[in-house]
């Protein structure tokens, strides 16, 4: 093949081609939080633990069946971007969505009655742990197939763009779905039009069992909106008080009418893909160094004692509380009975 | 010699158009390449180039003509050194008919693009769904679609438009045409060419109560977007247990049009038919598009609302009323008749009526039942007119294997078994993707001899 002369693969220079994008905005810092925003934080994220740790034993007693995705070590990510936002905002998610869900302010007792496929859960037993939604929570789901929250997110955004409303819309998906086309397409018409919408990408390294580096060819996903001229900043997903500082960027960056953000959190799943994962695609060390050194909880635990802010009883004491929320929920989610066989033909059709 | 100039065609299914305007006069030199003159559809307006070089002989067209049909000669050039003495004018085909039926497609000049069509059987509606005396007027179901979308929309704000070349370009096939004029650019959006993503952003904007349409350039393409349509739009409700769904209508040309082979040509009224949470509206006539559409836009759930490119253009008789509306889910007796039952929907009805006229001539009183709504299905009013002809022919141009036809065949064995004197037979398109080759093109579609045979052998004549 003839190549060409090594001069003529210098372009000319024509000046920097014009950029309409607004700066992008750096990390900022991690937001300073009270006593009593480390202390709801805490709460928040320890709930989280709890309840997918209880949902973890439920499954393994075969009282929730199918699929079950727990959040365990991400706990930071949705309690943070929850503190951003405000009444009326809406979140939707993929499959991995009880933390979602719990920080949502969704009822633990509903969840889990709807992981046990009981008539109280949120879906009336009809959706699952993969599809979940509260319209008075403004949850929007709870969705399945990987990618697919991301265009119908972008829609919610644009459903606020159309009303003139300064809602944003909180779309979160992961490093894997950050592979589909529609990400991609969706991207375009919310910088096009300036959609409200955060798009918040949850990175724990694995796309099920495929790590970042063997599935994405740029592994820097806050880029991942550069061919559409859409921001994005990388946040440590582990601390709390980073996701609220970015959260709180975003919002205040789409509420301003500036268009989509992307927030990449760099966050670390603890358990396998779903309860039926061995998770024989890392070591058990890096799992472990995780938890030693980046955990979410332990790091705000930690926080409270140095600046005796709560002491071991305080804390012992909220445990103790959140045990008994999710115990309840368990125990609920157990005995509430099955939906009833006429339910089977409802809600197919309004 | 001299060169004929012809009217041209400005799509496939395009039969005749007008011509708007001369740009040249006789005398002029031109060049190939040249403007010569405007023409112009319902849907479009394009110029016309000269082929070749030469001076402009003779204009047998004037400019203003109405209805000059695909290939008439327009014009004649002359190449150097002739004279127009060298015209022969009648090689120049007739022009324009003064006075055109309104609904009758003209059988297309070259072979076998549109599959059947003659004029279509006169039957009165049986049972009209309009009052006595309504006036009516004479309606292009293209403007009957757009004017349902306009009255939809001037009723409530939470309509909009989304789709491919909805807004500035009127419309691939024009059915927008005017939108955007009346509602602006927020409610008649523009997309990029991306169906995956604005079928999903249709979908989550309808979640949070909006009532969007989505216009699909054709529903091949929809393929694209089917996970949405089904996954998202089709399962929500029921999987939040019935506190959210979507209120979108997803709409366009479905089936074959004509050569454009297949990728562009398939029908996909039993893919969406099968799916619980989708209703799924095919209309054929200008009255019914109108009135359904506007019924889909109004309903709460999702609607595939499957139309015809090869009828866009047609005239029917719309009522002229200020809120017509047709119920999704009732199937209309088309035609009343006693010796068997032929059941269809969208421009299968067209195959059905050509049918029943010649079925007619040999006795044979054909009564033919247009589905209009694929999901819910009125099986009851098919089930009525098999019990009382007791055969059936179904007639689609879907594939045939889990097909309309199947599906209407299985319930006909279980709820009229007893009412049969002949097993029901299915005319479809073939089991083969469409071809390209005109001639090949007309095997794969059903065809009006299809179901003459089908007939004959459900009536053992």
């Amino acid at each position: 093949m003839a190549r060409k002369p090594k001069s003529a693969s210098k372009k000319p220079s024509a000046g920097k081609t014009k950029s309409k994008s607004a700066a992008i905005p750096a990390t900022p810092a991690p937001a300073e939080f009270s006593k009593e925003q480390e202390l709801a934080a805490y709460r928040n994220m320890l709930m989280i633990r709890r309840f997918e740790e209880k949902a973890g034993q439920l499954y393994g007693m075969g009282f929730i069946g199918g699929f079950c995705h727990l959040y365990i070590g991400q706990e930071a990510v949705v309690t943070g971007m929850q503190a951003a936002i405000s009444e009326g905002d809406q979140v939707i998610t993929s499959y991995r969505d009880h933390g979602h869900m719990l920080a949502c302010g969704m009822d633990p007792k509903g969840v889990m009655a709807e992981l046990t496929g009981r008539r109280n859960g949120y879906s009336k037993g009809k959706g699952g742990s993969m599809h979940m939604f509260s319209k008075e929570k403004n949850f929007y789901g709870g969705h399945g197939i990987v990618g697919g929250q991301v265009s119908l997110g972008t829609g919610l955004a644009f459903a606020n763009h159309y009303r003139d409303e300064k809602k944003v819309c909180l779309t979160y998906f992961g490093d894997g779905a950050s592979n589909q086309g529609q990400v991609y397409e969706s991207f375009n018409m919310a910088e096009l039009w300036k959609l409200p919408c955060i798009y918040v990408i949850e990175n724990n390294r694995y796309a099920m069992g495929t790590s970042v580096v063997r599935s994405s060819a740029l592994t820097e996903f806050s880029k991942r909106g550069s061919s559409f001229n859409i921001p994005g900043i990388e946040v440590d997903g582990m601390d709390v008080r980073a996701v609220k500082a970015a959260g709180d960027l975003a919002v205040k960056w789409c509420r301003a009418g500036k268009g989509p953000i992307i927030l990449e959190m760099q966050t670390y799943r603890y358990r396998g893909h779903s309860m039926s994962d061995p998770a024989k695609y890392r070591s058990k060390d890096e799992v472990q160094k995780m938890r030693a050194e980046s955990d979410p909880v332990e790091q705000v635990r930690q926080r409270l004692i140095a600046k005796k802010w709560a002491n071991e009883d305080v804390l012992k004491a909220i445990d103790k509380d959140i045990r008994a929320v999710v115990g309840n929920a368990a125990e609920f989610a157990q005995s509430d009975p099955e939906p009833d066989a006429s339910e089977l033909y409802t809600d197919v059709y309004v | 010699m001299p060169i004929n100039i012809t009217m041209p065609a400005l799509s496939p299914t395009m039969e005749e158009g007008n011509l708007a305007k001369w740009l040249v006069k006789e005398g002029d030199t031109v060049s190939a390449g040249d403007v010569i003159a405007e023409i112009e559809t319902d849907k479009a307006t394009m110029e016309v180039e000269s082929i070749d070089e030469g001076t402009v002989g003779k204009i047998l067209v004037p400019e203003g003509t109405e209805g000059v049909k695909v290939n008439a000669v327009i014009a004649v050039l002359l190449e150097d050194g002739e004279n127009a003495g060298a015209i022969d004018t009648t090689a120049a085909a007739p022009t324009a008919e003064p006075e055109k039926a309104p609904q009758e497609p003209a059988p297309q000049p070259v072979a076998a693009s549109a599959p059947t069509p003659a004029a279509p059987a006169k039957t009165t509606p049986v049972e009209p769904e309009y009052p006595a005396g309504t006036k009516l007027i004479s309606t292009t179901v293209r403007d009957a679609l757009r004017d349902a979308m306009a009255e939809e929309m001037r009723a409530d704000n939470d309509v909009f438009v989304m789709g491919e070349e909805v807004a500035e370009y009127q419309g691939a096939y024009k059915v927008t045409q005017g939108l955007l004029e009346e509602f602006g650019a927020k409610r008649v959006v523009d997309t990029p060419i991306t169906e995956h993503g604005f079928a999903g952003l249709g979908v989550g904007a309808a979640m949070s109560g909006l009532k969007p349409i989505v216009e699909f350039m054709t529903f091949n393409f929809a393929m694209q977007a089917i996970d949405h349509i089904v996954n998202s739009a089709a399962k929500t409700l029921y999987m939040s247990g019935g506190q959210m769904g979507a209120q979108i209508v997803f709409r366009g040309p479905n089936g074959a049009a004509s050569r454009v082979a297949a990728q562009h040509s398939q029908c996909y009224a039993a893919w969406y038919g099968h799916i619980p949470g989708l209703k799924v509206v095919a209309p054929y006539g200008a009255a019914d598009a109108k009135g359904l559409l506007k019924a889909a836009i109004r309903d709460p759930n999702p609607v595939i609302f499957l139309e015809n490119e090869m009828v866009y253009g047609q005239s029917f008789d719309v009522p002229d009323l200020d809120d017509f509306v047709v119920p999704i889910g009732k199937a209309k007796v088309h035609k009343a008749g006693n010796d068997v039952t032929l059941v269809t929907f969208g421009i299968g009805v067209r195959y059905a009526e050509d049918a029943a006229r010649e079925l007619a001539e040999m006795g044979i009183d054909a009564e033919i039942i247009d589905l209009r709504t694929i999901r819910p299905m009125d099986i009851e009013t098919v089930m009525r007119s098999v019990m009382k002809t007791n055969r059936c022919v179904t007639i689609e141009e879907g594939f045939p294997q889990s097909g309309i036809g199947a599906e209407i065949t299985a319930q006909i064995m279980q709820n009229a078994f007893d009412y049969l004197d002949a097993p029901v037979l299915r005319v479809t398109g073939k089991d083969v993707p469409m071809p390209y080759a005109a001639n090949l093109e007309k095997l794969a579609l059903p065809s009006v001899g299809d179901v003459i045979e089908a007939v004959k052998a459900v009536t053992y004549k």
